[in-house]
């Protein structure tokens, strides 16, 4: 069933390019079909999961030989971490073609770029041979490129080549670490499970692990590695932008975790204060520019790399409630930065055709958007990490770990959120209710269009979900915790405490 | 115990009453009547707690409790004690009273009584949650009704004034979540009550050594007395204590009168409430260790705010500082008990007396603050916004009422046997004389400053020759009397018969007092 995410977007993709180029309606309501049949099989796949309890093992859902003389075998499998994961996907690729509907400009390329990159996307999450998961993770990075190049603002060609480079710069580092390995062990197979049962000796682990880490975590937001990030989320197109802040940094994240930790535990082991330290940079450091932007999307774009850096330090406690935390706060993340770049991308700056906070201050937004300017503040409240909302439940776990491993870091982490509250509040104020120029209505040349029905239902399918995870979070727990139990996780976390 | 789960019902009540309130668009009248009714809804559910509720014990009653969150241990769980039900009383009193004093809001009315709902049922899950990470998302969640109060119908200053609120409460607020959250990696416990079992038995020191000592901290205690400063600092920017105060005079300057009068009457009270009913269980042994610099806090939140409001022309901020003043004998009570004094039971008896008088505090400083704040918000609503203290003069003569309802509360605020504000802090001293001897002695400096401000106050704004420029005062209209008469005539009830309070929550101080 899972399977059918990837292929779904494939097709999807495929069909696309044969649509008369004229009708953009067409291939919005394709993309939209597709997007809710890769949706509807990951939520399949997931209560398919749960009925049978299979969330701690992992269940093949594809495996036959590929390239036979290598080894590489087509092998796709399911375990709870990669199911919320494929859940994130499906809910941010609905919400991210609804947020497009705008697109008229080569709808129909666009389209096919970002289901191209969605199906790379399902495809890695999905992935247990590495030859195959790392095809699926160069599958998602081209359409990216052109996502940005073509239908971007801002600098549009100098974000989209930054990110082209940082991204296959990371690339080629897995990919050498990844050989390697499989030079290393000699099993002649990329099988995950296989190579992770290989005895690598210490000292080459701990340098094929900072090689293939830092190769993912590059595209997770990693400090100092982050500057392509805002610049990137900043120049896209709305659509994209959600999905590179939702779920393309969490290819990174998912990949340091799946790949780096999951074979190097040893190596893991020496660099994980390292480590963690610059995620705790990264959690104060992307605040604190955040709060001093002066444009609205790069006040959110910054906020990724401060919210990235909690998945980070999770993933560096090295305890199973910092992973649960880690793997729960890629999903929360992956929903509320959606959501506030569609709040800013797509319904702000489409109408108000301006992102900067000094120009938005006097338009007084709240009185002319307040659909919006709700949205956007409960979206803020999550994203500040208020309890009720997802991000919430996975801080909390995040820091309880970080206490266990790291107490100084879960004190300067602490001051991460603080200021996380400052910037949030701060873009609330100026963006929407800043009121300066008293009370009286602001006067515009032309009256703001509506919010349309495609962005009330986006904002409406991504509240939901950031809520029901606030409230219930034993929905995704139950998915990720027998996860971390399972046998391929035991190395990582040994030697941590709980 | 109950069929109907009766605290779940009022604390998610309001909600959905505001979501509807919000939606209604058929003109703010019926909005407004709406919150009204389920505010109304909300007191007549208090009310028949209130009656039910067993007077014979202190333990916890009419208790709900479920799994939420089993793979982290986080249950659902609340209950009420004497305390918790005094709490909900007061919000439920209050919440009507704000709303009545907020009826001429003539912007965006919808949104505004829809706010009021939300942090109603904020108010009612803080009093009622016993697990921490249940009763933290309406801790937290009760800020941004309150932000939104502040920020948009607040005076020309309210933009600072709802920042500054926000980001003080959320400074405290992390410290605090940080701390608990150190607990819970060191013990894996967030129930309270099982902390404070925990904690009983030398239990939480430990633990929290265990995990942290070591390096730099080779002391066993210092690992729970910086855990017991994060809290501490929560509840402390709270109440607030003195020097965490700074956000307050702005914020409940600026925000409109009917939001100031929740934020006095019961936001405050969530800081002493925390006190009492977490920091007192779960940190005894630490909270003794730091009496003398704890009640130096108090002396000084109690001195130094009377003698600030001594020196106010604004009448509003004078009345906000006048409120740090009172909150601060509750914290002088509070840190008086934590005297380690064995089992002796003369020493049980203040410690008793000193714990009613607070709790007594809490209820009645909600009833005369709010009060106050109303009286403030209809003198500068009727003086076009003007509200400095040497604007006014004589108004005796032109609203004799007017001058006599504000006395009473006047009189009621700064103790004046016979009256709520009395019995509360007579207890306090009562039980803080002895067993924090020159805490209380300096303390009683307060009340003298009390008394010369809010006297001046009176002066300034009542005696005197009337002004001309205010002859036409209005005295206080039909509908502004109705509103006042019940609050005025709880002032006097409780002044005469505080055992209506006293039989609520002195089961739950002994009880207390024996898990000390």
């Amino acid at each position: 069933m899972l399977a059918w995410t990837i292929y779904i977007s494939f097709f999807g993709a495929a069909v696309l390019m044969f649509l008369p180029a004229a009708r953009p309606r067409a291939a919005r309501i394709t993309a939209l079909l597709a997007a809710l049949a890769g949706l509807a099989c990951a939520l399949a796949g997931v209560v398919e999961c749960r009925r049978a309890g299979g969330a701690g093992s992992i269940v093949d859902i594809a495996n036959f030989s590929w390239i036979a003389e290598l080894g590489v075998r087509f092998h796709l499998a399911s375990d709870g971490i990669s199911l919320t994961l494929v859940l994130l996907t499906g809910i941010a690729a609905v919400s991210g073609v609804l947020f497009s509907w705008n697109i008229e400009r080569r709808a129909r390329e666009y389209f096919a770029l970002y289901l191209t990159l969605i199906g790379g996307v399902y495809g890695v999450f999905l992935s247990f041979d590495l030859f195959l998961l790392f095809v699926f993770y160069e599958i998602a990075i081209i359409p990216k490129y052109f996502l940005i190049a073509i239908w971007g603002s801002t600098c549009r060609e100098y974000a989209a080549m930054k990110l082209a480079l940082y991204s296959f710069v990371g690339s080629a580092m897995v990919l050498v670490g990844l050989l390697a390995a499989y030079i290393v062990s000699g099993s002649h197979t990329f099988d995950l499970v296989e190579l992770a049962k290989y005895p690598f000796p210490v000292h080459f682990q701990s340098c094929a692990f900072i090689f293939v880490f830092a190769g993912f975590a590059i595209l997770a937001g990693l400090w100092p590695f982050h500057t392509w990030a805002p610049a990137g989320h900043v120049a896209a197109p709305t659509g994209a932008s959600m999905l590179l802040a939702g779920v393309v940094m969490k290819l990174g994240a998912y990949g340091a975790l799946r790949v780096a930790m999951t074979l190097f535990p040893a190596g893991l082991q020496a660099w994980h204060n390292v480590i963690a330290v610059l995620a705790v940079i990264g959690i104060v450091y992307g605040a604190m520019v955040a709060l001093v932007q002066q444009d609205f999307k790069f006040v959110i774009g910054y906020s990724s790399v401060s919210h990235m850096g909690f998945v980070l330090l999770g993933l560096m406690t090295l305890s199973q409630i910092g992973l649960s935390g880690a793997v729960l706060q890629m999903f929360s993340h992956g929903i509320i930065a959606g959501l506030l770049f569609a709040v800013v991308g797509r319904m702000v700056y489409d109408r108000a055709h301006t992102r900067q906070l000094a120009e938005l201050q006097p338009m007084n937004l709240n009185r002319l958007m307040p659909f919006t300017a709700g949205v956007f503040v409960i979206a803020a409240a999550a994203s500040m990490g208020l309890p009720g909302f997802s991000g919430f439940i996975a801080e909390l776990q995040v820091l309880v770990g970080a206490w266990s491993a790291f107490p100084i870091c879960a004190v300067a982490a602490g001051l991460g959120i603080l200021i996380g509250v400052a910037y949030s509040l701060r873009v609330i104020i100026k963006a929407f209710f800043a009121e300066d120029a008293g009370h009286s209505p602001p006067t515009l040349a032309r009256p703001l269009l509506p919010i349309s029905i495609p962005e009330r239902a986006g904002a409406v399918i991504l509240l939901g979900a950031t809520l029901l995870i606030g409230l219930c979070p034993g929905v995704l727990l139950d998915l990720i915790t027998p996860a971390l139990h399972s046998p391929l996780m035991q190395p990582l976390l040994r030697g941590a405490g709980q | 115990m109950n069929t109907i789960p009766l605290l779940t019902v009022l604390t998610l009540l309001p909600v959905p009453a505001g979501i509807i309130a919000l939606s209604i668009t058929r003109g703010k009248n019926l909005a407004r009547h709406c919150a009204f009714a389920v505010s109304l809804i909300s007191l007549g559910l208090v009310g028949y707690l209130w009656a039910a509720f067993d007077r014979s014990q202190g333990a916890m009653q009419f208790g709900e409790r479920f799994a939420w969150v089993p793979s982290l241990g986080i249950d659902y769980y609340l209950g009420i004690d004497g305390l918790g039900l005094l709490m909900l009383a007061l919000t439920a009193i209050i919440v009507p009273f704000a709303m009545l004093a907020s009826w001429k809001i003539g912007q965006d009315t919808r949104l505004y009584f829809a706010l009021l709902l939300f942090l109603e049922a904020g108010l009612f899950g803080t009093f009622t949650a016993l697990n921490f990470f249940h009763w933290f998302i309406f801790w937290e969640l009760s800020l941004i009704p309150a932000f939104f109060l502040i920020k948009m119908w607040g005076g020309p200053k309210r933009t600072r004034a709802a920042f500054q609120f926000f980001v003080y409460t959320m400074a405290g607020s992390v410290a605090m979540l940080l701390a608990f959250l150190a607990i819970y990696a060191a013990t894996g416990i967030s129930d309270f009550d099982r902390l404070a079992d925990f904690a009983r038995h030398g239990g939480l020191t430990d633990a929290l050594f265990q995990k942290f000592g070591g390096g730099l901290i080779n002391s066993k205690e210092t690992p729970a007395i910086l855990v017991f400063t994060g809290v501490f600092l929560g509840f402390a920017v709270k109440v607030p204590v003195i020097p965490f105060h700074t956000w307050l005079p702005l914020a409940y300057a600026e925000a409109p009168t009917g939001t100031s009068m929740i934020l006095t009457g019961v936001m405050s009270k969530m800081g002493v409430y925390g006190f009492l009913r977490i920091l007192l269980p779960i940190f005894p042994v630490q909270m003794g260790a730091l009496q003398t610099p704890l009640l130096w806090l108090a002396v000084a939140t109690i001195v130094l705010s009377a003698g600030a409001a001594i020196v106010q022309t604004d009448l509003k901020r004078m009345v906000a500082y006048s409120s740090i003043n009172h909150l601060g004998y509750c914290l002088l009570g509070v840190f008086a008990v934590v005297r380690l004094t064995g089992d002796d039971p003369a020493w049980t008896i203040e410690k008793a007396a000193a714990l009613n008088g607070v709790m007594l505090q809490m209820f009645n400083h909600g009833l005369t603050a709010s009060a106050l704040f109303y009286f403030v918000g209809l003198i500068s609503a009727r003086a076009g916004g003007l509200r400095g203290l040497g604007d006014f003069g004589g108004l005796r003569l032109a609203a004799p009422v007017f001058c006599g309802l504000m006395g009473v509360t006047l009189f009621a605020s700064l103790g004046l046997p016979g009256l709520n504000g009395f019995v509360g802090e007579f207890l306090i001293f009562k039980g803080s004389l002895p067993l924090a001897f020159w805490a209380a002695t300096i303390s009683t400096l307060g009340l003298l400053f009390t008394t010369i401000f809010l006297l001046t106050l009176l002066q300034r704004v009542f005696w005197g020759p009337l002004e001309s420029r205010w002859t036409g005062w209005k005295d206080l209209t039909l509908g502004e009397r109705l509103t006042l008469t019940p609050v005025i005539a709880l002032m006097f009830v409780l002044g005469v018969c505080p055992q209506i309070l006293i039989g609520v929550v002195n089961p739950t101080v002994m009880r207390m007092l024996e898990q000390f």
